[in-house]
């Protein structure tokens, strides 16, 4: 409940506020948001399983963004940056897909 | 045929006894919200190439700069032969003027044109018919000699460089042949040229004037500013002489 409120909060204060990004953060922003959303179907997942823990969710979020930011990060260093966050993304999309899958299967038998 | 223990997990979830837990993730889930709508937004406002990266930026800016350059050489040559083209168009324009006027001044002096301008009237009477073929020949001389540009004779016969005279028929009557023509006296010539030097050609002593009053003739000299010669010679086509080009 409190999550599902906390979403609707965060989506409502960002399209109010419409604050600009800062300049330093723009690469990493859309692909922490990508990770973001990968640890939160895991999460949902989890659920649907019976296997959800707070803390586990809370780390494996805080991580996956960060790790996620760190690789676009390190591709920047050596040159590879817009490379790399492809990668990136299409590593997490495939991760989002599998778990979508798996809640699928879980509520439907399908 | 969904999954009802699956579905009841969810349902104890979201009715649950809030917990601390509970609160991290949803803070965590705003913060994930807030990120998206942000980053949305972003992508929606800015223009297209604000979120690029810096060499992303500078390859654009590359070949940017490559195809402006390509684009340059192309107007500097299209530019060139634009140039070019006027410049043949302007030679070729003023190629046709100057033809045109040899043109002009050609058709004048062989008589193919009526001629308009300043000018003598010269009438020569011959009441006893002793002005003959010669005397008038001499008389168109001296006009050529001063400049004479058209010339004709009783408004009939235009007189060009082939134009050939000679006596009447009949030697008593006051008439000569101009170019076929038969014109009687009085004669009246029309020049066109400079009046002046036109009249000053007839009146020098030996000239027209003298030969014809001594063969007993009068001949009378009228400068005009405009006169107008009408008559035109006949056209004869060439067999033998090709021009040289």
């Amino acid at each position: 409940m409190i999550a599902v409120l906390g979403l609707l909060v965060g989506v409502l204060l960002g399209l109010f506020l419409e604050p600009s990004v800062p300049l330093a953060l723009q690469p990493y922003l859309p692909i922490a948001v990508v990770a973001a959303l990968d640890a939160t179907f895991g999460a949902l997942r989890a659920l649907l399983d019976g296997i959800f823990d707070d803390r586990v969710f809370v780390i494996s979020f805080v991580s996956n963004v960060l790790v996620a930011a760190l690789i676009v990060y390190l591709g920047d260093q050596l040159g590879v940056g817009s490379q790399l966050s492809t990668g990136v993304v299409v590593v997490l999309g495939i991760r989002i897909f599998s778990n979508v899958a798996a809640i699928r299967r879980k509520l439907l038998h399908a | 045929m969904l999954d009802q223990t699956a579905l009841q997990r969810v349902a104890r979830s979201v009715v649950a006894r809030p917990s601390r837990g509970q609160a991290v993730v949803g803070v965590l889930l705003a913060v994930l919200g807030f990120a998206a709508a942000v980053q949305v937004s972003e992508v929606d406002s800015d223009d297209a190439y604000s979120g690029t990266r810096r060499e992303d930026l500078v390859q654009l800016l590359q070949s940017l700069s490559v195809a402006q350059d390509r684009a340059a050489g192309r107007l500097a040559d299209l530019e060139e032969t634009r140039d070019a083209l006027q410049l043949s168009t302007q030679q070729r324009q003023a190629a046709l003027l100057e033809s045109q006027e040899r043109l002009d001044s050609l058709r004048l002096l062989s008589g193919q044109v009526a001629a308009v301008g300043p000018g003598v009237r010269i009438t020569i009477d011959d009441p006893d018919g002793t002005v003959g073929a010669a005397t008038l020949l001499n008389a168109v001389e001296e006009l050529r000699d001063s400049g004479a540009e058209a010339i004709e004779v009783n408004d009939a016969a235009r007189v060009v460089a082939q134009t050939w005279f000679g006596d009447g028929p009949d030697p008593a009557d006051a008439s000569l042949v101009v170019d076929s023509r038969t014109v009687s006296a009085p004669y009246v010539v029309e020049v066109i040229g400079d009046p002046a030097t036109l009249a000053e050609a007839t009146a020098f002593p030996g000239g027209l004037t003298d030969e014809a009053e001594a063969l007993g003739g009068t001949v009378s000299v009228v400068t005009s500013d405009e006169l107008r010669v009408e008559s035109l010679a006949p056209a004869r086509a060439t067999s033998f002489a090709e021009p040289v080009t």
